[in-house]
């Protein structure tokens, strides 16, 4: 069995070989001062699709997440090896310009993080970071981002109010709004939904099935089902290591890794 | 295949292999029963196989509503959404079998004493037998979760196929011969074509059997190694 299973894997194609790749991650390595999180992760993004990664706390999904906009080095003592290549240019590279890269690929965090000020300028805020917007303009665009995080209907009353004054999924939402505000190219989710209700998860995941026809999406997710809902692929990560990159259909229903099913299926441990 | 952390499922998912093999006990013998009613001119056999079915039929709809409640509950992945798919879908093909079986007690019993020429159920038996057997190595197959002996249940039905075309040349025959025979034969060419579709479920479950360890599917085409019925040479008899 271990025996077919690993020639399976290395002979495969790769999954959805021939789409472009809007993300090629190569041989990326990453440490925490000495320790090693990453240990050289080979795997493509593909455009207009939504990859999720998934595996148990501590596998490097989140790390992996946290290198393809640069988070990493807000943090002194934490470095990557290898490529990252966004569009062909390696955003490793240490002549990347940080804001633009984080105006390229946008990142949704756990936590909703609204800033302690209005709807309209917690949206407005990210769109002035990056550009010179004029006041006439700045409306059309703070709508613009609220109808594509589909939260306008649900605000465009109270613009003034605190984004604080919103439900944890609203907030969520808002954040997106955010994101998509500054029209990024990439969006990373860092498990956008484990604070929400039921509802304002469907409406999340909704969101994620019409944003990938704009943007190129890559969620960290511990839910499964939530995986296998809104992804087309699947990466399932575990002791920093890529074990099985699939169709996300493929994944879940006969994974070629014993490690992978075991994990999805609740054997793990 | 290692244990869930979560036991209870692992109870869940063993209740539901057990169930189907109390079910493919059940269907077993009541299709090695309906036939020895059918050769012995047995009639009280006859009425026990058709009475047995309503039990099948009961642990067939337990299994559906146990299996859907474990999938609601779990969210099934992979190898244990695949073993469920499974167990509902033998189920649903152990539940035909049973009926088959029990058309064939029925006619049993409608053919009654007017049962007539031993030797046109000779063939017939022989079916009966291969289809029982295939059914007892398909339930294994199923049991030990193995590949290899389903696949050859599921190319060895073509033998119950070509046996079945032997038969209905025989009861033809016997039927030309002697038209009092017409009306008992009539009844043999349903009880062959009932066997040859409990061989056909027989291979439905070896399928979902290799579905079931594999994740693919076996081709869909079936090895035949069945002639083409000369339905011709028997003019408008055979329709």
């Amino acid at each position: 069995m271990t025996m077919t299973e690993t020639v399976a894997a290395v002979a495969a194609p790769l999954p959805g070989h021939g789409l472009p790749q809007k993300i090629s991650v190569r041989n990326l390595k990453f440490y925490y001062g000495d320790t090693m999180a990453l240990k050289g992760i080979n795997l493509p993004l593909y455009a207009n699709n939504v990859t999720s990664f998934i595996g148990p706390s501590g596998c490097g999904k989140s790390t992996l997440l946290r290198v393809l906009n640069r988070m990493y080095d807000l943090y002194p003592k934490q470095r990557a090896e290898g490529e990252v290549l966004l569009d062909g240019q390696n955003l490793l590279d240490p002549r990347q310009d940080l804001n633009l890269l984080r105006s390229r690929v946008g990142m949704v965090f756990q936590k909703p993080t609204p800033f302690p000020m209005s709807i309209y300028d917690n949206i407005a805020f990210g769109i002035k970071l990056y550009e010179k917007v004029p006041r006439s303009e700045l409306d059309g665009r703070v709508e613009e981002a609220l109808k594509g995080a589909a939260l306008w209907g649900e605000v465009k009353d109270k613009l003034t109010a605190s984004g604080l004054s919103l439900s944890g999924g609203q907030q969520q939402r808002l954040c997106i709004a955010r994101t998509v505000a500054v029209s990024p190219e990439v969006i990373l989710l860092d498990e956008p939904c484990s604070a929400l209700d039921p509802i304002s998860t469907s409406k999340i995941e909704e969101l994620i099935d019409e944003l990938k026809d704009s943007y190129t999406i890559a969620i960290v997710t511990h839910n499964m089902q939530q995986a296998a809902r809104v992804s087309q692929f699947t990466a399932f990560m575990y002791l920093g290591e890529l074990v099985e990159f699939d169709d996300t259909s493929k994944v879940f229903t006969s994974p070629r890794e014993k490690r992978t099913q075991d994990y999805i299926t609740g054997r793990f441990g | 295949m290692s244990e869930h952390i979560v036991r209870a499922y692992d109870k869940e998912l063993d209740e539901l292999g057990r169930r189907i093999a109390e079910m493919g006990g059940i269907a077993e013998k009541m299709v090695i029963d309906a036939m020895d009613a059918l050769s012995n001119v047995d009639l009280v056999l006859a009425q026990q196989v058709i009475a047995a079915d309503p039990r099948l039929d009961a642990i067939q709809r337990e299994i559906e509503e146990q299996a859907i409640l474990t999938i609601a509950r779990r969210q099934p992945m992979a190898v244990d959404l695949r073993e469920i798919i499974g167990a509902i879908r033998i189920a649903g093909d152990l539940e035909r079998v049973g009926d088959l079986a029990k058309n064939i007690a029925k006619r049993t019993v409608t053919i009654g004493q007017e049962a007539r020429l031993p030797r046109a159920l000779v063939g017939l038996k022989h079916m009966n037998e291969l289809a029982t057997e295939l059914m007892k190595d398909v339930l294994d197959a199923y049991a030990q979760r193995d590949v290899e002996r389903a696949q050859a249940v599921w190319t060895r039905d073509a033998e119950l196929d070509a046996l079945e075309d032997s038969v209905f040349r025989d009861l033809l025959t016997h039927m030309m011969e002697d038209p009092r025979n017409i009306s008992f034969c009539a009844h043999l060419l349903f009880c062959s074509k009932n066997i040859e579709r409990i061989g056909d479920h027989a291979t439905n479950i070896a399928e979902t059997v290799f579905y079931l360890v594999t994740g693919g599917t076996l081709p869909a085409e079936r090895p035949k190694g069945r002639p083409d019925l000369n339905v011709a040479s028997f003019g408008t008899a055979a329709k």
